[in-house]
């Protein structure tokens, strides 16, 4: 067990160590063999948590206050297993793209590899200091990510996310050190024995959520995000979208059990509040977008907020919500980019006009964008309405009916920006004929909505692993 | 998984199969994607024949599988299922044939083929729902399915109609979303059950509750069951072809809300905690308000298809007033006109569909004398009008009659007058139809026809099939495998259980 938990992140980054050693001609084979071990060694974990339950490994064989955990329990398995799914499904279109001529093939596949084994080791960290140095690495590497490719906007764009990144994690940082002074340790569990509310406490405390909700964009901080996701390269905003802008969340998420009562019961609602605000302010302004990359963009805002609701909520049912809208938002937006993309592809931009006729010109990418557009509306049986269902029913529990009102307004407003979207693509008339375009992306695309809809109809298989050792 | 429990999901796979397969086919296989359709709808039918006969041998047909925590999306074959099931099955096989000869040379048809089929597998799942999660989730997935077909021309006009049909369906979604969460919380695990749900569970539960989460139901199914004012987009969908408008009002959409409500009331709420909670008034009240309603909006429409939009918004209420009055004999009425308002539309939209690709008439002022160049196509029409206005032996006199009746046994006589004023409406918006038609002189000569036959076998063969359908279920209605016969069947379950 212990090696299938190293497997995770040491496979990736030794396969990251290769292709940066072979050079730019021979990286995608390389690459293409590494990101088939990681989503291999992915499944593995997933495996042997769902048979013999979490599982602990101690880097280097220390305990505790001193040396690293990394706990593999169902929360990072499920979280592994899905990053995985993207990830590769993202990677193998990028190996497919790959000529062998592009001077900086190897430095970005090695970046990517590295950016995976950076988020594996996120989901498996437990302790507020190991969730700051693998979010800020999975930053990094984002920011790498960004600066590659060698279009004009590239570097741009990188610089425009590390400003906002790294303010957040030095605000974070601060947090984390006010708490280390007073209470000697990073372990999430020991800090929470020894807690006591005193101004320094609160103020530490404060300071981390703070600068998570900065790096996680959720509103009012989001307006950073919408220009990085229209203007970086299609597969780096997927991944952006689908797996480093949910990192924050993630770490949230793990820090929050360890909380004080009396903080959570106060920032909860005020989350909440902000929660609330994402949903409706993104929803809305996503229907006012011109650009396809700008819905997407928005519609992640929007769905940032409904995984910060649960805050608000706060029981066991809604934390597996926002666990299924984290996956099923990061699988429909990875195939909404790669739709993007193909269109980009044939038509020079991301305008929503150039959907029209998709279902005509493009019937497997039209299914790609309906399977993702159905799990961002939350439609059933989509993993999207998994999501949904436990966040109302939660509310519904625990007489929140505000969350309520919000929930149902933010799908039905999602409905009608996605449907925006869907009807231009259902638009046959005039001379509109079938066309060709690269089936990787296509192809990669409708596999990503497929799994957006295996998400929802297996929610007892997934759900069942999500409960195996965490509870917040 | 054994053969019982198979053969539900089977019936859902037997269309959804076939229409992911005829998606893939390129436009111009005509006969393939022909061949796969009719071949799917005889599957489909052959299993519901099988299932049929076992569920008069007293066999369970059921699957269970896991769904979100607390529910698992359930299938089960009862009486009431087995008729909706029925219903769309043969009536899907006889639209799937009009639409091959409606639509030829038109264009998208491989999409279109694809969504209707997946409508069908989603009016499925809703007949076959064991629980009120399960049936949320086909009826949304109606709602999406449905969507492209609305929208088949491409239009502006069919693009709006279609964005009104969304707004009205996804708010009725939502509503239907909270009314199920909000059910679920309080009650846990709701099985359909003959009888009621909440027998136990309403002593338990504040009234105010129950009261709040039985209109967020009833709103919910209400906008796909078109009652006033929910019923907006059915008008505006009648843009649609006309297949699709007979699937919207015969085969599947307004079905499922009303099919929806009766479920409701019967198997989650139960007759007697939802007549305790005061709650069955108020909902005969706005059937009967619809019924009339849509009777005299028909009568102000000069489009055809409009004109039998909102007939068929008065006509659905029906089921709604006979679930609501709460007796044996209503209940009856209601079963069974889902399955006689069904027969008779179908026939209705498809002599329209056939008025508007032989001879480009839309218009009721443009029919008279049209019986002489399409003389069984307006047998057909009158046929299903006498049925709607419920001239005996048609089938809309069974349903009037065990209505009529069914009010006198719940004590609310008024509910007669309603039934004879909308019966007088049927008569004042569709008798002067076929009046003209017969036995005025045309004003224009028609254009002359084609092989010989009034308009293509594709479309005459099906229009007539339902009319004889709609003729038979009045006919032999005493017979025990009638939809009368089954709805008696229905109804004493449903009051012994």
């Amino acid at each position: 067990m212990n090696a299938t938990v190293a497997a995770v992140l040491l496979v990736p980054l030794v396969a990251a160590l290769a292709v940066a050693l072979v050079g730019s001609r021979a990286a995608r084979y390389v690459a293409g063999a590494g990101v088939a071990a990681t989503l291999a060694s992915a499944i593995d974990l997933a495996r042997r948590v769902e048979r013999d339950g979490p599982a602990e490994l101690h880097v280097g064989g220390w305990a505790a206050p001193l040396g690293i955990l990394l706990r593999a329990d169902g929360l990072a398995a499920v979280l592994s297993l899905a990053i995985a799914i993207i990830a590769s499904t993202l990677g193998f279109v990028t190996v497919a793209r790959t000529t062998g001529r592009e001077t900086s093939a190897a430095r970005f596949f090695a970046v990517w590899l590295f950016a995976w084994a950076g988020s594996n080791a996120l989901v498996l960290s437990s302790d507020v200091f190991n969730l700051y140095v693998t979010l800020e690495l999975v930053t990094i590497a984002a920011v790498v990510l960004l600066s590659i490719g060698g279009e004009r906007g590239a570097l741009r764009v990188a610089l425009r996310y590390m400003l906002i990144a790294l303010p957040g994690s030095l605000v974070y940082l601060v947090g984390v050190a006010l708490l280390y002074g007073r209470y000697a340790t990073l372990d999430l569990a020991l800090i929470a024995e020894r807690m006591t509310s005193t101004p320094v406490t609160w103020a530490a405390l404060w300071l981390l959520v703070a600068g998570l909700v900065l790096k996680a964009a959720l509103f009012p901080v989001h307006a950073w995000l919408p220009p990085v996701y229209a203007n970086a390269r299609a597969i780096v905003a997927a991944l952006l979208a689908a797996i480093v802008g949910k990192t924050a969340f993630i770490v949230v998420l793990r820090v929050w059990p360890a909380l004080p009562h009396a903080f959570a019961a106060s920032a909860g609602p005020i989350l909440g509040a902000l929660a609330s605000g994402a949903i409706v302010w993104g929803s809305v302004l996503a229907l006012r977008q011109v650009r396809l990359r700008l819905v997407i963009a928005y519609s992640s805002v929007a769905h940032t907020g409904y995984l910060f609701l649960w805050f608000a909520l706060a029981t066991p049912a809604a934390w597996e919500g926002a666990v299924y809208i984290v996956l099923s938002h990061a699988f429909a937006v990875a195939a909404l980019f790669l739709v993007s993309d193909t269109l980009e592809r044939l038509g020079g931009d991301d305008r929503i006009e150039q959907v029209h006729g998709l279902s005509a010109r493009l019937p497997l990418s039209f299914f790609a964008l309906a399977l993702a557009a159905a799990s961002i509306m939350g439609m059933p049986p989509t993993g999207g309405f998994i999501g949904k269902w436990l966040l109302v029913r939660a509310a519904i529990e625990t007489d929140q009916w505000w969350a309520v009102v919000v929930l149902v307004a933010g799908s039905l407003v999602s409905a009608g920006y996605m449907f925006r979207i869907l009807r231009l693509a259902l638009t046959t008339a005039g001379p509109i004929e079938r066309v060709h375009a690269p089936l990787a992306g296509q192809f990669a695309a409708f596999v990503l909505g497929i799994a957006g809809f295996v998400l929802g109809l297996g929610s007892g298989v997934v759900l069942d692993l999500l409960a195996k050792g965490f509870t917040p | 998984m054994t053969w019982s429990s198979a053969l539900p999901v089977l019936v859902i796979l037997s269309s959804l199969g076939p229409g992911l397969v005829i998606f893939g086919l390129a436009e111009h296989r005509t006969r393939a994607r022909t061949a796969l359709n009719v071949a799917a709808a005889l599957t489909k039918l052959g299993l519901v024949g099988i299932i049929l006969v076992g569920v008069l041998r007293g066999e369970q047909f059921q699957a269970r599988i896991p769904f979100v925590p607390g529910a698992d999306l359930l299938l089960r074959v009862d009486s009431f299922a087995l008729l909706f099931v029925s219903l769309s099955t043969v009536l899907w096989l006889v639209t799937t044939i009009y639409a091959v000869g409606y639509l030829e040379g038109s264009t998208q048809r491989s999409r279109f083929f694809g969504f209707f089929s997946l409508s069908v597998s989603a009016t499925m799942g809703i007949a076959m729902a064991g629980n009120l999660l399960t049936f949320f989730v086909f009826y949304e997935l109606l709602t999406i399915a449905t969507y492209p077909l609305v929208v088949h021309e491409g239009t502006p006009a069919a693009l709006r109609a279609g964005t009104t049909y969304l707004r009205y369906t996804f708010f009725g979604g939502a509503l239907l979303l909270v009314g199920t969460a909000a059910l679920y919380v309080t009650v846990g695990s709701i099985d359909f059950v003959d009888g009621g749900v909440l027998r136990s569970a309403a002593e338990s539960s504040s009234r105010a509750t129950l009261v709040f989460i039985f209109v967020l139901l009833l709103a919910g199914l209400s906008v796909k069951a078109a009652v006033v004012p929910f019923h907006g987009w059915l008008p505006a969908a009648m843009v649609a072809p006309a297949p699709v408008s007979a699937l919207l009002h015969a085969v599947a959409v307004v079905k499922a809300g009303a099919f929806g409500i009766t479920r409701v009331i019967y198997e989650v709420y139960g007759i007697r905690v939802a007549a305790r909670l005061g709650l069955m008034r108020p909902v005969v009240v706005i059937a009967a308000v619809t019924i009339i309603y849509g009777s005299l909006k028909a009568l102000a429409q000069h489009d055809l298809k409009r004109r039998l939009a909102y007939s068929t918004v008065s006509q659905v209420s029906y089921i709604v007033l006979g679930t609501a009055l709460v007796g044996t004999i209503s209940t009856v009425g209601a079963v069974v006109h889902l399955v006689h308002q069904g027969l008779m539309k179908v026939t209705l939209f498809f002599c329209a569909g056939n008025l508007a690709h032989e001879l480009h008439i839309h218009d009721v002022r443009e029919m008279r004398g049209v019986a002489r160049r399409m003389p069984l196509t307006m047998l057909a029409f009158t046929l299903a009008s006498l049925g709607m206005i419920g001239i005996p032996p048609l089938a809309g006199f069974i349903t009037k009659w065990y209505l009529g009746a069914g009010a006198l046994e719940a004590h609310a006589p008024w509910v007669i007058v309603v039934l004879l004023a909308s019966s007088l409406l049927n008569a004042a918006y569709l008798l002067p139809i076929v009046y003209d038609a017969w036995f005025r002189e045309p004003r224009t000569e028609w254009p002359g026809r084609t092989g010989g036959r009034e308009i293509d076998g594709w479309l005459l063969g099906p229009t007539l099939t339902a009319a004889a359908l709609a003729l038979a279920a009045g006919v032999f209605a005493g017979t025990s495998l009638s939809p009368l016969g089954w709805a008696i069947r229905i109804a004493r379950e449903e009051f012994t259980g």
